[in-house]
């Protein structure tokens, strides 16, 4: 379907729905936390309650290009999901150019990168601790993220995101849907991968002194990374044939079902140290994503 | 009251989040406070969260007689959260010094330092008490966020 640019930013997946279902997807992680605490959990409309409540506080006013700086880094983390989310082939035969894909990637790295320069913009030291964290972090599964995704492009023969979301046999394109699996935790700071957010440890890292209207952005931004990353996912294991609003139905379930599987991940786990962190991406999942790359290429020379 | 305030007033009611300041306390409080957070009394289905940063924070519990070195801590941390807020003291500790009146260490009670909005006494606090402090405070904090200006700037 050839839908416009606009209804795909500011209509469906973009604006219109990014947001009520970060919303949603920030409320089913908690609440199957809870209930796989066998707790009752919070009520449907919390995550919308925290973000209003953040941004009726009265923050301390900050003057200079630190503080410019400091609003910056939130708003160009949302802005950076929206155009990720805006462009994820959610319908069939959509629009795109080659070399899509690349642009995605970029967009999705955004968030990291600026959680970092926040972390070091605010001067805190906590939040340096919670920034250096998440560099480390970040260039370890940020390995396996682009090997991953240079397997789904090989085995697909194509760098544009319509051709990749067409399912294949090819083992090439569920081992990099595996291992852009394995990377979501850490991009996402959830437990095990969550050193760099540790409240109990480094007083939510990056993030120590941010409040008010800033710390609500942060958090829209988060929301908008499950929906993102999640979609992503969903859009290369949704079959290619079906009308439009099946599609929309499958990514939006598939989507959902992958917050459940993560939040399973995260309750089932406790928090690893960097070092550990480091040495599964390194170790294990590195090694995982050379192998299927490397049969990839060599698939394709076969072929 | 127009319709926007009122959902400000719910959305504040509805999501306290909580930061825990240990001033000296023998941890009988602490304990009981984070009984709260556990499976039986499970305070997250009414919006409460403990949260890391006192920026991030909307209530202070603090706990314990107030000592003469986390002193300054309080004023700092009672600073550092920004308005509308509210003050919890948790336990008889921070209301009276409890059994540690008189000695020359106790600087307390607290409310010679920071303005505090409810007491819960107790030695230590029962959770359900502390449960009931803390709604009781996120009301107080939603009425203040609605009727008065922002009495001074948070700190730096």
């Amino acid at each position: 379907m050839n839908t416009s640019p606009w209804i795909h930013l500011f209509l469906f997946p973009g604006l219109l729905f990014a947001v009520p279902a970060s919303w949603f997807y920030v409320w089913g992680e908690r609440k199957a936390t809870a209930r796989m605490q066998r707790r009752i959990g919070p009520p449907l409309l919390q995550p919308l309650y925290d973000l209003v409540k953040l941004f009726g506080k009265r923050t301390p006013s900050r003057h200079g290009f630190e503080a410019n700086l400091l609003r910056l880094w939130p708003a160009l983390s949302v802005l950076s999901m929206v155009g990720a989310i805006a462009m994820l082939p959610v319908f069939p035969g959509g629009r795109g150019f080659t070399g899509d894909a690349i642009i995605l990637v970029a967009l999705l790295e955004i968030p990291s990168v600026c959680f970092i320069l926040a972390g070091f913009t605010s001067g805190s030291v906590f939040a340096e601790i919670g920034a250096i964290r998440e560099a480390i972090l970040s260039v370890a599964c940020n390995v396996v993220f682009l090997l991953s995704i240079v397997t789904i492009a090989v085995s697909g023969r194509s760098f544009r995101l319509a051709d990749l979301a067409t399912v294949s046999l090819n083992p090439g394109h569920w081992i990099g849907v595996f291992g852009i699996l394995l990377c979501i935790p850490a991009k996402l700071r959830i437990n095990p991968f969550s050193t760099s957010s540790a409240e109990q440890e480094i007083y939510s890292g990056s993030l120590t002194e941010y409040a008010g209207a800033a710390l609500a952005m942060w958090e829209l931004s988060h929301g908008l990374e499950w929906v993102a990353l999640t979609g992503f996912v969903a859009t290369l294991v949704v079959p290619a044939s079906g009308p439009w609003w099946l599609h929309a139905i499958q990514f939006v379930v598939i989507s959902f079902a992958e917050v459940l599987l993560l939040t399973t991940l995260a309750s089932a786990t406790g928090r690893f140290t960097l070092e550990r962190s480091i040495r599964f991406y390194w170790r294990w999942a590195a090694i995982l994503a050379m192998l299927s790359i490397s049969a990839s290429i060599y698939m394709r020379f076969l072929s | 009251m127009n319709l926007l305030k009122r959902f400000m007033h719910r959305c504040r009611r509805k999501s306290p989040s909580l930061f825990h300041l240990n001033t000296g306390s023998c941890n009988g409080c602490d304990i009981e406070m984070l009984t709260c957070l556990s499976p039986r009394y499970d305070v997250e289905q009414l919006g409460i969260h403990l949260e890391g940063s006192p920026r991030h924070a909307d209530i202070l519990c603090i706990t314990g007689p107030v000592t003469r070195n986390t002193l300054e801590a309080v004023k700092t941390v009672y600073s550092q959260v920004c308005e509308p807020k509210a003050v919890v003291a948790l336990g008889s500790c921070p209301g009276s010094c409890n059994v540690f009146a008189g000695s020359p260490v106790i600087v307390g009670p607290l409310s010679k330092y920071i303005p505090v909005d409810v007491f819960v006494p107790g030695c230590p606090p029962h959770p359900d008490a502390i449960i009931a402090g803390i709604q009781r405070a996120a009301e107080i904090l939603a009425d203040r966020g609605v009727s008065e200006k922002a009495k001074g700037e948070p700190q730096r």
